[in-house]
């Protein structure tokens, strides 16, 4: 008895085990983090990114009038689970992948250029993968770790009157893939700009960094940039405040400034910049819609809370550009039902002007979108952004802004260059 | 009934001394090997490949190398993910470094080099034992994880520290890479554990295999009776290593095709081949792969049907997998504290008793 039930029980698990069916509508899978030490930051953007779905659903019935299919699969930021998630939900129609961690990307790369299916890493990933040249699938405007490393020396530059020969400048960063991204950037601006660079890896979680901030304290570099994620956000910007650092001069890339990130160190954190691509708060016409269609009508990925958070605002424009793209994917193709490769030239060819973002309800919320076979890094431009600890919100402090596209290209061929070598990727040419 | 041992005669030395004696027991590992290497590959997909099939082979081979050291020598070592990390980096650099030498020479000299890797960090087990010997392993852990991250040599200076696997054919077949086919991924893995768990089988059952039981039940009185401890401790250290080294290989260069190595190598995947082994069973080949399957395929399943099947929401399935896993695991360990490979073996004692229990 007990061996036959313990025989049933695995048969059934062997059906359950492989799962999956197929949807004739536009499928748009979410590979998001809702748990693990990333979650703080995995929420808000998962509840922006499944909102603006919702809502192209609710209010619109889906782009070009086909229904948008929306698949949510777990990750906790962890490579294998993301593996999982992206074998489970491909065979489902999926349209394109927005793994929103630096670890997955580099594992979907080849595997999505095999299947033929795009992956927008929006401001993280592979930097070089801005290359389309080299990487035909993959795509991250509007813009690069490089580009954010370069325009962040930039506004120092600005700060400083256009000389930083000898200053010190930290930086503070995850010790992986993604933090490492933008070392080699730095270290060429520092070659051309004359400052040091000191660099201070933090481990995984990062809640430990101690030590990385005695020696910030001891050596008093002037500038501080940050390159975290998740909870290391948090606890480096209350060593900051707890050091006594000037918080103008400490300056996180666009992933480490989130409210959930500066709120804990309470006017400690005043001041704080960061790096940013998009526009901040609610001030924009797009969210009347989301509180009337979406929220209120209880359909919300979250609670509601989140929305105009920084990394709710990001998850929607990913969205956004993510439906953008197949919009455009349905005007070269003349089909609604498109398919990935249709989807991934309507990401080669996607263009978004100021007009067109009035018209979704966003006006002035980002620098133009331009993508071309070239280049998937798009436009490159990002503005500095400022934390004010009384009134609890960011603030853009300056104009978006290019960057060092000197530097930064001749990064980007060299490290695209390698891979294709390392791969025998032929770079395709681009008319 | 059928599983038994009277009426099977065994008239030569051979049959009397060959790897599963019960009749019962070759039938079954036959028709088991025939299913895996003629029926799967002709239905495998991506699906079942990378989410159900490789990694269950891989943290067999893992749980196979623990249950070596950890299983038959008495040994706790917690720096599995640092060895797979050794094995994973010695593919890499073997691949990239000699791009002409065959995949499957580079898999087996991965292990080797983490076999070397492991003899270094085995040579404190000669003094200490036990949980202080568990924390000398743990220290191998994080240094060669800490090494991989530091020297940018060993990731071929890229700017990310990411490690990504060319492409490596096998007889014109493509196993790895982003172009190779699920069935090529799934028999170039299964060979390797089909291959290695019966020689892992064998050698527990020779000379070597038994003088490491007889380290782990008592090392004094093994010392005694003639089993050096020096040679018995580094062989399970270096034999241990070897097969994790190999895993490690497979799961970066066959399954994952990139790895950093503080996510991929972290102090969790220590963990995770050491429950492996103690919930499969210590000491027990079949074990480790009940173990493997144990806690790699339960989540996934847990996922399928609670996602899939009743629709919740992802984040709080996580959430109860966790608690769910968890329970399992502590009720497997209150109910049969030796293991799954136990029930199994109760299970044997039965059949042979039957029809008549005493």
């Amino acid at each position: 008895m007990k061996l036959k039930s313990l025989i049933a029980a695995s048969l059934a698990a062997a059906m359950a085990l492989g799962a999956g069916a197929v949807s004739a509508d536009l499928t748009f899978p979410s590979l998001s983090y809702r748990t693990g030490p990333y979650a703080p930051n995995g929420i808000p953007f998962a509840d922006g990114y499944a909102d603006y779905f919702t809502l192209l659903n609710e209010r619109d019935g889906g782009i070009g009038g086909e229904k948008i299919n929306f698949i949510e699969c777990e990750t906790g930021y962890n490579t294998e689970k993301g593996v999982e998630c992206y074998e489970s939900t491909k065979g489902q129609g999926a349209l394109v992948y927005q793994p929103l961690s630096t670890g997955i990307t580099y594992q979907l790369i080849p595997k999505a250029t095999a299947d033929d299916i795009p992956v927008h890493s929006m401001g993280y990933g592979r930097t070089s993968a801005a290359n389309g040249k080299v990487f035909s699938h993959i795509f991250n405007y509007p813009g690069t770790y490089w580009d954010a490393a370069s325009i962040i020396v930039k506004h120092i530059l600005d700060q400083e009157g256009g000389d930083v020969n000898g200053k010190t400048i930290a930086l503070v960063y995850h010790n992986s893939a993604y933090g490492k991204e933008p070392i080699r950037t730095l270290e060429e601006l520092a070659k051309k700009h004359g400052f040091n660079l000191t660099l201070l890896a933090v481990d995984h979680p990062g809640q430990e960094q101690k030590s990385q901030w005695l020696q910030i304290r001891r050596e008093r570099p002037d500038y501080v940039l940050m390159w975290g994620w998740g909870v290391m956000n948090q606890v480096a910007v209350q060593e900051a405040a707890n050091t006594r650092f000037p918080m103008d001069h400490f300056i996180g890339v666009w992933w480490s400034a989130s409210e959930n990130d500066v709120l804990p160190a309470g006017d400690g954190a005043n001041g704080y910049k960061a790096i940013n691509f998009h526009g901040v708060g609610k001030g924009f016409p797009l969210y009347d819609d989301l509180q009337k269609h979406v929220v209120d009508a209880g359909k919300a990925a979250g609670d509601g809370s989140n929305l105009g958070t920084v990394l709710y605002n990001r998850g929607m424009y990913a969205a956004m550009l993510a439906s953008e793209a197949a919009r455009t994917a349905q005007e070269i193709h003349g089909v609604s039902n498109i398919t990935s490769a249709q989807m991934r030239d309507g990401m080669e060819a996607l263009k978004i002007d100021q007009a067109r973002m009035a018209e979704i309800g966003l006006p002035n919320f980002g620098p133009d979108i331009n993508v071309s076979c070239d280049s998937h890094g798009g436009p490159g431009q990002a503005a500095i952004m400022q934390w004010d600890a009384g009134a609890k919100t960011w603030s853009l402090i300056t104009d978006y802004t290019g960057a060092d596209r000197e530097v930064v290209d001749a990064l980007i061929m060299e490290d695209s260059a390698a891979y294709a070598a390392e791969n025998s990727i032929t770079p395709r040419t681009c008319g | 009934m059928f599983y038994r041992e009277s009426g099977d005669f065994k008239t030569s030395y051979a049959a009397d001394q060959q790897t599963f004696p019960i009749r019962f027991d070759r039938i079954v590992i036959a028709l088991v090997l025939v299913f895996a290497f003629a029926v799967v590959p002709f239905f495998i997909n991506d699906y079942w490949e990378k989410s159900i099939l490789l990694p269950f082979l891989v943290w067999s081979l893992a749980a196979l190398g623990l249950n070596i050291l950890t299983g038959y020598c008495g040994q706790v070592s917690l720096g599995t993910g640092g060895f797979m990390a050794v094995g994973a980096y010695a593919c890499y650099k073997l691949t990239t470094g000699f791009p002409d030498l065959n995949i499957i020479f580079v898999i087996l000299l991965s292990g080797g080099i983490t076999a070397l890797v492991g003899i270094v960090f085995g040579l404190p087990s000669l003094r200490i034992k036990g949980f202080y010997l568990a924390v000398a392993t743990l220290a191998s852990q994080f240094f060669l994880v800490w090494l991989f991250n530091k020297v940018p040599w060993f990731y071929n200076y890229s700017a990310s520290g990411q490690i990504s696997m060319p492409e490596r054919t096998l007889f014109g077949t493509a196993v790895t890479g982003s172009a190779a086919t699920p069935w090529a991924t799934y028999l170039f893995s299964l060979l390797f554990v089909v291959v290695f768990a019966f020689i892992a089988r064998n050698l527990t059952r020779g000379r070597l295999g038994r003088s490491w039981m007889a380290i782990r039940d008592m090392d004094i009185a093994a010392e005694i009776i003639g089993v050096p401890p020096l040679q018995a401790k580094l062989s399970a250290f270096a034999v241990s290593s070897f097969y994790i080294g190999l895993s490690g290989a497979l799961f970066f260069g066959v399954y994952l095709g990139a790895v950093e190595p503080t996510e991929a190598f972290g102090i969790d995947k220590s963990f995770l081949v050491l429950f492996m082994i103690i919930i499969g069973g210590l000491g027990s080949i079949f074990g480790s792969f009940v173990g493997a399957a144990f806690m790699t395929l339960l989540p996934v399943l847990f996922k399928n049907i609670m996602v899939g099947g009743f629709g919740w929401p992802t984040d709080m399935v996580q959430h109860f997998i966790f608690m769910l896993v968890g329970g399992l695991i502590m009720f497997f360990l209150i109910v049969e504290p030796h293991g799954l490979a136990q029930l199994w073996r109760v299970t044997k004692e039965k059949l042979r008793l039957w029809p008549f229990p005493h």
